[in-house]
């Protein structure tokens, strides 16, 4: 796993309060993890902090699952 | 008129969290006040305050008991000391609303004077520093005041009235106050009532010291520092916790066999249209507030056994009420008993009327009256009524009232009576 993948699910488990197993990739934060509107403009705001990156909304209305977080990322990384 | 009384009880305070472990801490003289030790205070005049004591153990206040890890950041302290509060509350009732007809009878109605000032100091220095993005999505419902009894009705699946009370340091009361008439008026069968305050932040001390209400000449000897009718007061000492109380139609409270602490007998309200926050000087404001709780129970001022006092610690403030109480009352104020608790929780501004009250029930419900800290050398003026000095005191206490003061002029005052 990569790095980035190991710190965005730490961030999803701290954000929303989850056991870490439950964190897998495909985990959509709404429909699996718990998650309302709010937790998750949270999220990417934490991502956006760790990641020293900024997410625009329109990019944000996209990142549905942990995956959308970690290819973003990693997208905007390279 | 449908009757109300009080089934549940729950406090968190600068004394301890529960109601009993603060009534015994109250009883046995101790006092809550401290000094601040979580920020800075060092171009603040008054650097000490009365704190809610956090750990693990009996007596201490553990957040995590009542909020999770994740809702924590959703919420400002007043609203964490809300729920904790009404969770005792609710429990020590024993009302479990799990019907949908049982939940919609069952309201909410917890205030708050200032609501979420940390938060918003916080989010101030975000936006006022280029980060206007960092301002988290819970901003806002955080630091609301409504929100405790919006959470509280969340928490607990209650789907009746959800209210809230704004009116300074009186909020405690007209909560509870308020709450009664909506069972007296059919609205609820049972409102889980109160207020809660956590401004102990750098923002709140400024603005408070700015206005010279609080206490600096006690410093270092923080526990003497809150002393009602003393010469040597000098303003008084902000705290911070919250207090909640069950409150339900008798009928239903009867039927299920609940614990009955006391009837909530009286309600009485009244504006000083005088000055945004000093009193009138002649107390007519909190007279009249008296006066109309004691009419509105169907009782006598002779009637009265304690008055749990608003008593602030102010220089003005402690003998303007004391003078409203020996207008009112007459030679019976040579019979009765009246305390300020505020001398060990210091004020509790939004929550002070709603554990105010819980201390008044107590006092009825266990036969005796709390003491007044630090009460060594009372002013001339505060001469000739038991104030419980030091000491608690056993008396039986068949009618109590609690009296609130707030900013603006708004006085509300509570009559609780034995069942």
């Amino acid at each position: 796993m990569s790095d980035v993948a190991d710190r965005v699910k730490k961030i999803v488990v701290e954000h929303l309060g989850v056991e870490e197993d439950k964190v897998t990739e495909n985990a959509s934060f709404i429909d699996d993890l718990g998650a309302d509107s709010l937790d998750t403009v949270e999220l990417v705001m934490a991502f956006e902090e760790e990641f020293g990156c900024e997410i625009p909304d329109d990019a944000a209305e996209k990142i549905l699952t942990v995956k959308d977080a970690i290819d973003f990322i990693e997208k905007a990384d390279s | 008129m449908r009757r109300v009384v009080v089934t549940g009880i729950g406090a968190v305070t600068p004394l301890a969290s529960g109601a009993q472990n603060t009534w015994q801490k109250l009883l046995n003289s101790q006092s809550g006040i401290k000094s601040i030790d979580t920020f800075d205070v060092s171009d603040i005049p008054a650097k000490i305050a009365g704190l809610v004591p956090r750990g693990e153990g009996d007596g201490l206040f553990n957040a995590e008991d009542h909020v999770s890890i994740k809702d924590m950041k959703k919420m400002d302290d007043f609203i964490v000391y809300g729920i904790a509060a009404a969770d005792q509350a609710i429990a020590d009732s024993g009302w479990k609303p799990e019907t949908d007809e049982d939940q919609e009878a069952t309201g909410v109605l917890i205030g708050s004077g200032i609501g979420g000032l940390p938060k918003i100091s916080e989010a101030t220095d975000l936006v006022n520093n280029g980060k206007t993005r960092r301002v988290s999505p819970f901003f806002i419902p955080s630091c609301l005041i409504n929100l405790v009894s919006g959470q509280v009705s969340i928490k607990h699946g209650l789907k009746g009235p959800n209210h809230a009370v704004v009116t300074a340091c009186s909020t405690g009361a007209h909560a509870v106050g308020d709450a009664s008439r909506m069972i007296m008026l059919g609205d609820a069968d049972v409102m889980v009532a109160g207020g809660a305050e956590a401004a102990v932040c750098r923002l709140g001390m400024a603005g408070f010291a700015a206005a010279r209400a609080l206490s600096t000449s006690y410093n270092d000897t923080p526990t003497e520092a809150s002393r009602p009718w003393d010469e040597g007061r000098d303003g008084f000492v902000m705290g911070e916790g919250a207090g909640c109380v069950v409150l339900e139609e008798y009928e239903h409270a009867k039927a299920r066999g609940a614990k009955i602490y006391a009837e909530v007998a009286g309600y009485g309200m009244s504006g000083d249209a005088y000055h945004i926050t000093a009193p009138a000087e002649d107390g007519n404001g909190g007279f009249r507030s008296m006066r109309n709780a004691i009419r509105n129970a169907g009782l006598n001022p002779e009637d009265v056994d304690y008055v749990n006092a608003h008593g602030t610690s102010t220089p003005l403030g402690d003998e303007i009420e004391l003078g409203a109480v020996k207008r009112l009352f007459g030679d019976h104020a040579q019979k009765m008993s009246m305390s300020s608790t505020k001398s060990a929780t210091g004020h509790l501004l939004g929550a002070a009327g709603a554990i105010e009250a819980v201390f008044s029930i107590l006092a009825i419900h266990e036969g005796v009256v709390p003491p007044t800290l630090n009460l060594r050398n009372p002013s001339e003026a505060c001469k000739g009524i038991d104030l419980v000095p030091l000491e608690a005191k056993q008396r039986k206490v068949n009618v109590a009232l609690s009296n609130s003061f707030g900013f603006g002029g708004t006085n509300a005052s509570l009559v609780f009576k034995a069942v």
